[in-house]
């Protein structure tokens, strides 16, 4: 179990965009935390300062009190996983099964136990059938659930998601939401990056809302779905779910989901 | 002038089943034609092969016929291909040119490739840029650019070569619901001023919805199901085949369900919220 602090940080790429203007936010451990905004608002630069992929330029991380920047590279990667945008990023191996076992294999897990482990993973995301099969062999949305499988297998406290619903069908949809609410069960942190309001009002306990590299919300779906949130949702290119659009017309309160649309207007009768 | 595909069906090299199994489609000048279907359905391979890169460029056997505007697709070269119907890749990233130190350059390398002159080059990159609102990012490297930017540029660079199709395999999968709608809204453009014909897969029921004449449901290579777009995306069907249903499908089905009929979610107010 551990806590995530971000405090003031800001991050310039070396082409001279300004991707983090001063962020500030703590994660408990066992939240479940989505990050929505326009596209190129920092949410994936954001994300890469926990793992050390990026450091930042100003302010600090800090994983379960100590600095990341200080932390070794071996360290951070039985502390955080973090499945990419772009699968193609971080597939390299010849088989399903082995691209799944590079990352345990390197936590020192071996035998049964590593095999185990990769069962496990590849059975969650679907691709249990598939353990042989070339990656690239498998279509875009099979590639995003290996590479999401392959930070599962390592059982991370904290595990990062970004855009893990792109390109999924209802199916593939289903059981990414199936394998957050899993992660928090057991108690684990879940930070996830997505454009799908559906699916992070449904699916994530906080929800936070960026622009030009800065916080401009931070709340539970409802709060930020809420209709006095709708002005800053627009500022940063995003629309509230058609539910909570509904909900607001029928004055019935915020209700970001269609499950607590049914449930206000119950209420109301 | 039309892409006609008569029982087109088609077999990747080496592999044991049919991924495109007997498909009729024609997709018209000025008409747009959205595609559904479960993850594997044979949605990417029927982009393909519509586009004539299967078996022109991607390895494999095409059964029945496909034509471009009355040409065997078998029998065309690469770059005729390209210079009717431009395709847009489900992964962006796997298509920018790479050879580009500028967006403005990697949205200029279609159009000279075409042996435009200079002037009409730079004007139909900057008409690229405008109808996508990335004109902002003309000077930005095309291989630092976020998952969003970097599909919207892949698309642009398309839209610079004029094709008479487009063919657009998840074209909004990385945007945020504004550029989802922006992209939307260029493509309806297109289609009405330009006649531009499009085919369009996406997972985004509620983007079909507002934008196609018709939508096509894709189950294991198969046409299953073909109409005007509210009546394939309301059919309750849908779900069975792996399809998201649009939010308006959805929240009408719940409504209903629950017994509450009489609150006022009305299927006039689903549709105005919803566009």
């Amino acid at each position: 179990m551990i806590g995530i602090a971000i405090d003031g940080v800001a991050y310039t790429y070396p082409t001279g965009v300004r991707a983090l203007d001063g962020v500030d936010l703590a994660v408990r451990p066992g939240e479940t935390l989505a990050i929505i905004g326009q596209n190129g608002s920092g949410k994936s630069t954001l994300v890469r300062q926990l793992n050390g992929l990026l450091r930042p330029g100003q302010g600090r991380v800090l994983l379960d009190g100590a600095e990341v920047g200080r932390r070794h590279v071996a360290e951070l990667a039985r502390l955080v996983g973090l499945a990419f945008q772009d699968p193609d990023r971080q597939i390299f191996s010849g088989s399903a099964r082995a691209e799944v076992a590079f990352g345990p294999r390197n936590l020192g897990l071996h035998g049964a136990e590593l095999d185990r482990r990769v069962a496990e993973a590849l059975e969650v995301v679907g691709l249990a059938g598939s353990a042989d099969v070339n990656p690239y062999d498998l279509g875009y949305s099979r590639r995003k659930l290996l590479a999401i499988a392959s930070v599962l297998a390592m059982r991370t406290p904290v595990v990062v998601l970004d855009e893990p619903t792109t390109g999924q069908d209802q199916r593939g949809f289903g059981r990414v939401r199936a394998i957050v609410a899993t992660l928090a069960a057991e108690g684990r942190t879940v930070i996830a990056i997505s454009h799908d309001m559906r699916f992070v009002a449904e699916t994530f306990g906080r929800v936070v809302v960026m622009r030009a590299g800065r916080i401009v919300l931070d709340g539970t779906p409802a709060d930020v779905f809420a209709e006095q949130s709708w002005g800053v949702l627009a500022s940063t290119y995003l629309e509230p779910t058609l539910a909570a659009r509904v909900g607001a017309r029928l004055g019935v309160g915020s209700t970001p989901t269609e499950a607590s649309l049914v449930a206000a207007l119950t209420a109301r009768m | 002038m039309t892409i006609r595909l008569a029982g087109a069906t088609y077999r990747y090299a080496g592999a044991r089943s049919n991924a495109l199994d007997g498909v009729d489609l024609e997709l018209a000048p000025g008409s747009v034609i959205g595609v559904v279907g479960a993850n594997e359905a044979g949605k990417s391979t029927l982009c393909l092969v519509a586009s004539g890169l299967a078996p022109v460029v991607v390895a494999g056997s095409l059964g029945g016929s496909v034509t471009i505007d009355g040409r065997k697709t078998i029998t065309m070269r690469p770059h005729e291909l390209a210079q009717r119907c431009g395709i847009l890749l489900q992964n962006p990233e796997a298509q920018l040119s790479g050879t580009a130190v500028t967006v403005f350059e990697e949205l200029a390398f279609g159009p000279r490739n075409l042996g435009l002159p200079l002037g009409s080059v730079v004007e139909r990159v900057e008409a690229s840029l405008e109808t996508l609102a990335i004109a902002h990012l003309a000077a930005r490297d095309p291989a630092r650019l976020s998952g969003g930017q970097a599909q919207l540029v892949a698309l642009a660079a398309i839209l610079a070569l004029r094709p008479a199709y487009l063919i657009l395999d998840e074209p909004t999968s990385q945007l945020d619901p504004q550029g989802t709608r922006l992209v939307g809204d260029a493509l309806r453009r297109l289609a009405a001023e330009n006649r531009t014909g499009i085919l369009v897969v996406e997972h985004k029921t509620n983007l079909l919805d507002r934008l196609t004449d018709s939508v096509v449901l894709i189950d294991e290579g198969r046409v299953v199901r073909e109409g005007p777009a509210a009546e394939v995306l309301g059919d309750p069907a849908l779900a069975a085949l792996g399809v998201e249903p649009p939010p308006r499908a959805r929240i009408r089905a719940a409504i209903a369900a629950a017994g509450l009929d009489g609150t006022g979610v009305t299927d006039a107010l689903l549709l105005e919220l919803a566009s």
